[in-house]
């Protein structure tokens, strides 16, 4: 039975088992490849995506709990206020390494900007920690995020 | 000085760098096709250079090209996994050549285990913190030797003396006349002017680039989505497998019942191999769903029973006997006899996983009479040559194409993906991604060897070291990865960090004994050789002045009389994280000191060590002195991330075997070091003009030790054995 999903605005339908994990059906049916696997166990983060606005991951979100949810990935995630931001912040700070796990913090991060525009520490940790960096990023990852606010902040 | 001045400074890695080693670049023009210069660079080795003269030849390993529109095009033996190689090598050729930055682009280099080995490690290969260090002079003079040709050719042109020509921006001016030409109108005429040798390189204080925090070259793709590593190519028609390899290390498949799994839609195949088993799908998601509904049993071999005490009761043991002597100066026994104190104090360090972000993965299409590879990988030549032979080919018909790495950290120095791979898709018709699960990864990785090392030293009335003695044991992984490198029963990776310490210590003796576990595969994990040896000789320096009733800084400052580098930026961690002032209860300051791969660093490390034991990392406060800090940005990043690594090691690290089989599967039981418990960590580099040292390794080894002597100074608990034990730490 083929599913339908809207992802970054347009709907596509999918062949696949209804309880087929998101992720999979990103990275290897439509084939965008933005969205990264990292453990599959809602652990790292790595599979992070919005779904309605919503850092979500989408390694154990399966197609059939969809329905009419908009699903936004790192590919258009730079077409949102917060998510521009959070893209310029950045690189500002220079904050990939590998660059492997950042679609997941830059999806985490957006959602994190866009409902609350002026993240405390706690807020930014309650927010990130669910997202792992092996390669340590977390030192720019944080002051990323508050550039980005006080750019949101100043109307920028 | 040469690039090996920091190397062999204090006689680290001598044993891969014959004496008579030549540093002297070998350089070659030549016109490019359809117009344009082409300088073939030569970065010599001890392996590639005997080889060179013995065929009376020149072999390039590095590719340089000049195009009619002025853009440069490098190509090099380096990968980039995140560590800012792919932006401050074409610093070094900008710099001379006086072009800039964004004029200079990078083309990945083919396998070629001749043209692109790495100069300090004789294969090609990216790891141990070596690209900038074998890149520095070479580089440099191959941009400056462009340079003074394209000058010569303006100058040719305008029939004036070149000594009157200045480079910059991308041309060539002549200030009399006030004529200029542009690199790509002058690269036709350049090619043949005669190559000048002997070429004067800028000073430092004349850089314009180096030394400047220069943004890297390759962020954009990785804020959104679009870089591609290795688990994301898709060549047309292919197809997702994942599998399971035998639990038990040795062991095979004795029966495999795949219906159920066929059944699963979008399941197309399962591949049984003799210890593996691999479920190929349209997607992933299928490819899972077919291995769990598949029944395998497993024939477990001879290491059924395997447990992590039983490796660790062998290493004990293996350090009663003698070993190979790494180091000995003095009369340590003589010495010892006359001590006043004595100190004995014995070590472990567990078995790790890399657990790179980027799962294990490659991806192969076997065809007739070739088979090619997509993959991302620190050695490329070693995957080449490890999949001809498990795709029964001659090696140049295997193909490899390398990408972006999703973390290395030395796991990706293994061919071991690759030759599954290519096991795997030998019987499959299309192109095959093998992606391994989260828990295939963890389960079977190479992993960081387990150590065992016994210390014992002799303080004089002072409390000085006047004798120290070390013995370990744990396994060689260069015997296994370059045999050649193995010698006389040592290696000098499994040594670094602990024959070469940064102390003056007058009779001082250090012996290795190999002792390799049964099964259990080892492996080059970040920071190899002084992930293990500074935090054991930093240990125990921290054990001798507590002996002393002296200060852990004050310490170790009076035996670096010899050493100022090293005291300097001792004196800088103190000072910046305000040593000896006060801390609430429970928290405490630890602090270490290293010399390895070329840079001295110190780091103070503040830890808060809760009533139940859990530790909490704080800050840390590191001062380096690299050499000459090409990207000062990059090298800011890397220590930062060394640090998150290491500590992640010292508080949570440890992979343990029960029954033969690997107890850790995924960040569940393998933990990660997450945001809310990451420290504020501040990082200090001093000016400076050697060669550059080596930077991506170095805040690894150096934490673990910092943290414990921490913990030491938090509880009075010394932490002999790693990771950090809470049970241990747990106060009434
Ligand atoms: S892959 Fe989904 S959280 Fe790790
Ligand atoms: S940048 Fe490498 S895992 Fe985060």
């Amino acid at each position: 039975m083929a599913v339908a999903i809207k992802i970054n605005g347009n709907t596509h339908s999918v062949d696949v088992d209804d309880d087929t994990p998101l992720l999979w059906v990103l990275r290897d049916v439509l084939g965008m490849t933005g969205t990264k696997f990292g453990c599959g166990m809602a652990l790292c983060g790595a599979c992070t995506v919005q779904i309605d606005g919503v850092a979500t991951r989408s390694c154990i979100t399966t197609v059939d709990s969809l329905g009419e949810s908009e699903v936004t990935t790192i590919e258009a995630i730079g077409s949102t206020p917060a998510g521009a931001k959070i893209q310029k912040a950045w690189l500002e700070h220079e904050v990939p390494q590998c660059g492997y796990c950042q679609s997941g913090q830059i999806m985490s991060a957006s959602a994190l900007l866009a409902a609350n525009p002026n993240p405390t520490d706690a807020d930014i940790d309650d927010a990130m920690s669910g997202n792992i960096c092996r390669c340590g990023t977390y030192v720019r990852i944080r002051a990323a995020i508050k550039l980005a606010a006080q750019s949101a902040g100043n109307g920028g | 000085m040469t690039i090996d001045h920091a190397l062999t400074e204090r006689g680290s890695r001598q044993s891969l760098l014959p004496a008579n080693l030549s540093r002297r670049s070998f350089l070659k023009a030549s016109a490019a096709i359809g117009g344009g210069l082409v300088l073939s660079l030569h970065l010599p080795s001890s392996r590639n250079t005997a080889r060179a003269s013995e065929a009376a030849g020149f072999e390039p390993n590095a590719i340089i090209r000049i195009d009619g529109n002025g853009e440069v095009f490098l190509t090099m033996p380096y990968v980039e996994m995140g560590q800012g190689t792919y932006t401050a090598i074409p610093m070094l050729i900008a710099e001379e050549l006086e072009v800039s930055l964004d004029k200079v682009h990078l083309e990945h280099a083919p396998p070629n285990e001749q043209f692109y080995a790495n100069p300090l490690l004789g294969v090609q290969a990216t790891g141990n913190s070596n690209a900038m260090r074998g890149a520095w002079k070479p580089m440099r003079e191959a941009g400056a030797t462009a340079r003074m040709m394209l000058v010569a050719a303006a100058a040719k042109e305008w029939s004036v003396d070149p000594g009157t020509c200045r480079a910059q921006g991308g041309e060539v001016i002549h200030d009399e006349t006030g004529k200029r030409l542009t690199y790509g109108a002058l690269v036709g005429a350049a090619a043949n002017m005669p190559v000048q040798k002997d070429v004067a390189l800028k000073s430092a204080d004349s850089f314009t680039l180096i030394g400047k925090p220069i943004k890297r070259l390759d962020t954009p793709t990785k804020v959104n989505g679009t870089a591609i590593y290795g688990i994301d190519v898709r060549p047309p028609g292919v197809k997702i497998a994942t599998l399971a390899q035998s639990p038990v290390f040795g062991g095979r498949v004795k029966s495999l019942d795949d219906a159920a799994a066929l059944a699963v839609k979008g399941v197309r195949q399962v591949v049984r191999l003799d210890d593996a088993v691999a479920v190929v799908a349209d997607h992933m998601g299928a490819a899972k769903k077919g291995m769990e509904a598949l029944q395998i049993e497993w024939d477990d071999g001879q290491h059924a029973s395997l447990a992590t005490e039983d490796i660790a009761r062998e290493l004990d043991k293996a350090t009663m006997s003698p070993g190979a002597v790494a180091q000995n100066i003095g009369d340590v026994d003589k010495a010892m006899g006359s001590a006043v104190t004595r100190v004995e104090a014995s070590y472990q360090l567990p078995f790790l996983a890399h657990a790179p972000m980027e799962p294990m993965n490659c991806t192969v299409h076997f065809r007739k009479d070739e088979c090619e590879i997509w993959i991302g990988n620190q050695a490329i030549a070693r995957v080449q040559a490890m999949a001809a032979q498990a795709a029964g080919l001659p090696q140049e018909k295997v193909i490899v194409h390398n990408h972006l790495i999703g973390g290395g950290f030395g796991r990706r120095l293994e061919a071991d993906g690759a030759v599954r791979a290519v096991e795997i898709a030998k019987q499959v018709d299309s192109p095959v991604k093998v992606v391994w699960t989260r828990e295939e990864d963890i389960q079977h990785d190479l992993y960081r060897p387990y150590w065992f090392d016994r210390l014992s030293a002799g303080l004089d009335d002072k409390g000085r070291p006047i004798a120290w003695k070390n013995r370990f044991a744990g396994s060689s992984v260069i015997a296994r990865w370059l045999p050649p490198g193995f010698k006389d029963g040592l290696d000098p990776d499994s040594t670094e960090g602990a024959i070469d310490l940064v102390y003056d210590l007058p009779n001082f003796h250090v012996e290795y004994v190999r002792a390799e576990p049964p099964a259990i595969p080892t492996g080059f994990w970040r920071s190899v050789g002084p992930s293990h040896n500074v935090f054991v000789t930093e240990s125990f320096v921290d054990e001798l002045a507590a002996a002393a009733k002296q200060d852990p800084v004050a310490y170790r400052r009076a035996l670096l009389d010899k050493s100022p580098r090293a005291k300097a930026v001792l004196d800088l961690a103190a000072e910046k994280a305000g040593w000896g002032s006060t801390l609430p209860e429970g928290s405490g300051r630890g602090v270490s000191l290293q010399f390895v791969f070329g840079s001295y660093m110190a780091q103070v490390a503040e830890v808060e060590v809760a009533k139940d034991g859990t530790v909490q990392l704080r800050r840390v406060v590191c001062a380096m002195d690299c050499g000459t800090p090409v990207n000062p940005n990059t090298i800011e990043a890397q220590i930062q991330s060394g640090i998150i690594f290491g500590a992640t090691a010292a508080l949570y690290g440890e992979i343990t075997l029960k029954n033969g089989r690997v107890e850790q599967t995924n960040f569940d039981s393998y933990q990660m070091l997450r945001i809310n418990e990451a420290p504020a960590i501040e990082v200090h580099i001093m000016a400076s003009t050697e060669p550059p040292g080596g930077m991506g390794e170095t805040g690894t080894s150096a934490i673990v030790p910092a943290i414990a002597n921490a913990i030491y100074a938090a509880t009075g608990t010394r932490l002999r054995k790693m990771p950090a034990n809470p049970g241990l730490l747990k106060r009434a």
